[in-house]
């Protein structure tokens, strides 16, 4: 039996039963990472001999957590006390967190082992994990396309098998959109579910952290350790935590979906249409009663969402000045040049080393979303601009609020398109930006949201066939309910059984 | 010499003070002053990539119990801003401040000083808000290299920024607002506001309303002072303000839509104020409401149980120590200035006694003399109630006079013996009549000639007589002796 092959549920029930050890687990995926991960470069780091000590250790003393023994990814916007916190910026290039994320602590109290962070967009802003300081990484399905982002690395690691879990963060779509490209299953949690102490600010209001894994009742595993209120907090919810695996279930008998006419746009592939009509297809014959609905807001999620995130991106990256932590410019330049003498007054050096820092240290994404929220926060362009945007998510939540009463959840498409090849996206920021407009809406109104794998694009000459991937979103804390609907259309089909083949499979 | 009527001295102070709680603002770290750099901090005030922050509710109760004493309307919805710019110490490049909901509004300050002849008025407050401060920048220039190095330990600490409408019209004003504003805040526990250590913190904006050449009323430009450092330091600092700017005035006649807002900073060392450096643009904050915090939402009910738990305010006090126990206004504010424990202190004695009056001149002739003197505590100071009330007692009974009750008060202060044996150890005891007699009758006879002036019509010549009987015997009760002298040569 290969130990990569089995979901992080089988992996628990065997480890418990005394099938194989924690050490067997790890080095199995370890051995998955050193056979792949030089091509797919999911991790900026892998701490293989960590991974199995910690491993090791499990296995002497038998600990009891939930998770014990099973390998997890994480996205390196995550904080773990004396480990590199790059969050795919220069900026952060050597910056080692002081401090476990709240995530991290829970997670490491069930037993979790971490293998490593994994690859990103640049302090998460991009679509296609193309904007990481330290290099991309590829979409295991196919190596010369994008695995999404901008929790890219994430998605590809359980996509390939180089670890059953992963967590990664969901600003506007940063996890279930690569799980769509990656043929994963990816939750975006209700915002306020999982603490957000620890993870790397890019939008406050917006951030939330999220799974990925195989299926739906993995998903559910790793929540069970990781929801609930945190008092370092102040934006997480003191809504009692359910048992998410216990939720799980087949029947779907009297739950109301809703499919928004709004959603078929332009924009979205022809093959992903099918995928939502032969996916409701699949939910009514569980049971499930879906039927047409409005949400004519959408199309306004893009732009709202923009201006948001960047304003307040534009204060949570003030901090990255060069003056208390991470990169700085001029210090190395000054020491390099052994300039002290003719040293210019203080003011124009402090101007001079927080604009050197910032611009080297940011990519240009990250600098044109700070200058669009700047500007947008400026005098003058405030209420135009950020209060404007706002009042539109106001707008959207009530829509969604009026749509809950008539249904239980929202089923469409992930993403308009599969994964696309590297570059196509890139020269064109707006269009990827366009790419998010199915994702958006779910974090703008802090709700719950999954992606799982529904179907396939065809091949063609320029790529194999493509995961694709569908979406529930829900009210609220509806997290049971999304992941019990998820878990029975996948024991109904079996797109996210489907592994790409890794060898041999060129760009 | 300059009239103070050729213009009206218009002035606005902007207060920010520390609050005394045991954390930060946003943190769990610790406050107090004077620790080595850098070691009171955590990833949350030190701007750390990931850290949040979580609101004091104990900053937010003092900031409330403060905007009720100064009869501020408490806002029922309040929220966190950023206020966004770039500085070293401030680690996050924003600090959280409140823009446009502070949790105080509108309200007034009065300010009375009876010994300056002011009268009483109250200065208006335009608000008062929460913010945390940010860390320090210490200059360092050893080694001729002008570094600045950054200590943290302030960053994330409590600030009630307190606001004033420009009502203020002298520096002997200004003054007194600061001082009353320092004593309330001392009564309420809210901060210790001590300028040295910072947790008071002051600047003024100063200008003028003169007359123009068509002899209309208009304003000078304003100045923002800063640099203060102490209460003095802002009288004499308006005062210099106010001079420069007359004389500015009668060269330039420019008045404030003429001119942007100048910041100059107080030299103490050549007691001048000097111009700041001009920010290059006038800074936008970008303010917008911070994300990673709630709003804080209050009943009406919950602000009438800040009110009712608000303790009696030094204002009220004076007012209720003149109508309860009979003091004038002078002793009554010079005895709430002295604290709550003095007041504490004097009411029991007043209660005691039944002598309000007796009690509240002891109290300011020798025992605030003694405190202020030896810079002790009144809690700590050797006699206490019951001794000080006893003495009192036997004062106004006529059993000992004053100035033998002064040196039994004296004696008191290094023998904490019960009032009866410290009398008895000075010796004092009555002297009988006859014995006194004596003595009278032994003065006269040396005295012929104080005896003339007296029946002459000069009452007081026997003034001196009493002084040499004390003399003959300390424990001679001075009324009782010159009653004797009066009698004698009376029936003589």
């Amino acid at each position: 039996m290969n130990l990569i092959e089995l979901s992080a549920f089988e992996l628990v029930e065997g480890l418990k039963q005394g099938q194989f050890s924690a050490q067997e687990v790890n080095s199995s995926f370890a051995d998955q990472v050193d056979l792949h991960d030089s091509k797919l470069k999911a991790f900026l780091r892998f701490n293989r001999q960590e991974c199995l000590e910690q491993a090791a250790k499990i296995d002497s003393t038998g600990s009891k957590g939930n998770l014990a023994g099973i390998p997890i990814a994480v996205k390196d916007v995550i904080c773990i006390e004396g480990q590199k916190t790059t969050c795919g910026s220069r900026m952060l290039e050597e910056f080692v967190a002081p401090y476990d994320a709240t995530l991290i602590s829970r997670l490491k109290k069930s037993d979790g082992v971490f293998l490593g962070k994994t690859n990103m967009d640049e302090f998460a802003m991009g679509s296609s994990t193309e904007n990481s300081a330290f290099g991309r990484s590829c979409n295991p399905w196919h190596f010369g396309s994008v695995p999404g982002g901008s929790s890219g690395g994430a998605a590809s690691c359980v996509a390939a098998s180089l670890a059953p879990l992963s967590i990664g963060s969901d600003t506007g779509g940063s996890v279930r959109q690569p799980a769509a490209f990656c043929g994963v299953t990816g939750l975006k949690p209700t915002y306020g579910r999982v603490s957000r102490y620890g993870l790397i600010a890019f939008a406050s209001s917006l951030d939330q952290i999220g799974f990925f894994a195989r299926d739906a009742r993995d998903v559910a595993l790793i929540l069970n350790e990781s929801a609930g209120h945190d008092q370092r907090d102040s934006t997480s919810s003191r809504e009692p935590i359910v048992d998410y695996l216990g939720s799980l279930g087949s029947d779907l008998s009297g739950l109301k979906i809703g499919l928004p006419i709004e959603y078929q746009s332009e924009g979205l592939s022809d093959e992903i249409q099918a995928s939502v009509v032969e996916a409701r297809r699949v939910l009514e014959s569980l049971g499930a009663q879906v039927r047409e609905i409005s949400l004519p807001m959408t199309q306004y999620g893009v732009a709202a969402y923009y201006l948001i995130a960047s304003c307040e991106a534009s204060g949570n990256l003030a901090r990255y000045d060069g003056a208390h932590y991470g990169f700085r410019a001029c210090c190395q330049e000054d020491q390099k040049s052994g300039s002290a003498a003719s040293t210019p007054p203080d003011a124009n050096r402090l101007l001079e080393m927080y604009c050197q820092t910032r611009s080297k240290g940011f990519g240009p994404e990250v600098k044109r979303r700070i200058m669009l929220g700047t500007y947008a926060l400026s005098a003058g362009y405030y209420d135009a601009y950020y209060l404007q945007a706002l009042k539109i998510r106001r707008l959207i939540q009530n829509e969604l609020r009026e749509a809950f009463a008539e249904v239980d959840m929202i089923l469409g498409p992930t993403t308009p398109t599969p994964a696309y090849r590297f570059g196509e996206k890139s020269k064109d920021p707006l269009s990827m930006y366009l790419g998010d407009i199915y994702t958006v809406v779910a974090n703008l109104a802090g709700i719950p949201a999954i992606s799982f794998p529904a179907g396939f694009s065809a091949e063609n000459a320029d790529q194999p066939a493509m995961p694709i991937g569908l979406q529930l979103q829900g009210p609220a804390f509806a997290e049971a309910e999304l992941l019990k609907a998820t878990w029975a259309f996948q024991n109904a089909t079996d797109w996210h059984q489907r592994r790409p083949v890794l060898d041999g499979v060129g760009a | 010499m300059v009239k103070s009527k050729d213009y009206d001295l218009i002035v606005g102070l902007e207060v920010h003070v520390q609050l005394q709680t045991q954390s930060k603002l946003f943190c769990g770290c610790c406050t107090s002053f004077g620790a080595q750099p850098n070691t009171q901090t955590c990833p949350v005030c030190t701007g750390m990539p990931g850290a949040l922050p979580v609101l004091n509710r104990r900053a937010l109760q003092l900031a409330i119990r403060t905007g009720l004493a100064l009869n501020c309307e408490i806002a029922t919805f309040t929220k966190w801003d950023r206020k966004n710019y770039f500085y070293p110490d401030l680690p996050k490049g924003y600090q959280v401040s409140q823009f446009d909901l502070p949790v105080c509004g509108a309200g007034y300050l009065a300010i009375s000083d009876p010994s300056t002849r002011l009268e009483s008025r109250p200065i208006r407050l335009i608000r008062a808000h929460l913010e945390e401060d940010a860390g320090k920048s210490l200059h360092d220039e050893a080694g001729g290299l002008s570094d600045t190095r950054i200590d943290l330990n302030r960053a994330g600490t409590p600030l009630l920024e307190i606001v004033s409408e420009p009502d203020i019209r002298s520096p002997l004003e200004a003054k007194a607002f600061l001082s009353e504003l320092k004593l309330l805040l001392g009564y309420l526990g809210v901060s210790d506001c001590n300028m040295q250590e910072g947790s008071l913190r002051v600047d003024a904006n100063v200008n003028l309303h003169v007359l123009n050449d068509d002899q209309l009323s208009v304003a000078t430009p304003i100045v923002e002072v800063k640099n203060l450092n102490s209460f003095r330091a802002v009288e004499r600092a308006v005062t210099y303000e106010a001079e420069r700017q007359w004389k500015l005035w009668q060269q330039d006649k420019l008045t404030i839509d003429q001119r942007p807002k100048q910041t100059r900073g107080w030299n103490d060392a050549e007691q001048v104020t000097v111009p700041q450096r001009e920010k290059e643009e006038s800074a936008d904050y970008r303010y917008f409401p911070d994300p990673d915090l709630v709003p804080v939402v209050l009943t009406a009910d919950e602000i009438s149980e800040y009110r009712a738990d608000l303790c009696e305010l030094p204002s009220e006090i004076r007012l209720r120590l003149q109508k309860d126990y009979e003091v004038s206004a002078y002793d009554s504010d010079v005895m709430v200035n002295q604290g709550r424990e003095c007041v504490q202190y004097f009411e029991a004695v007043a209660k005691k006694t039944n002598q309000g009056k007796l009690a509240a001149n002891w109290i300011q002739q020798h025992v605030l003399q003694v405190i202020n003197d030896s810079d002790c505590e009144i809690e700590e100071f050797p006699v206490n109630v019951d001794r000080l009330s006893s003495l009192i007692e036997k004062v106004h009974a006529g059993e000992l006079d004053n100035s033998r009750a002064k040196d039994v008060f004296q004696a008191m202060l290094t023998d904490p013996s019960p009032l009866e044996k410290v009398i008895k150890a000075l010796g004092i005891e009555n002297v009988a009549d006859d014995e006194l007699e004596t003595i009278c009758r032994e003065l006269l006879e040396q005295n012929p000639q104080i005896v003339t002036d007296y029946q002459g019509g000069k009452k007081q010549a026997i003034g001196s007589l009493i002084g040499q009987a004390k003399k003959k015997n300390p424990n001679a009760n001075p009324g009782r002796v010159r009653e004797l002298l009066i009698q004698i040569i009376e029936n003589t």
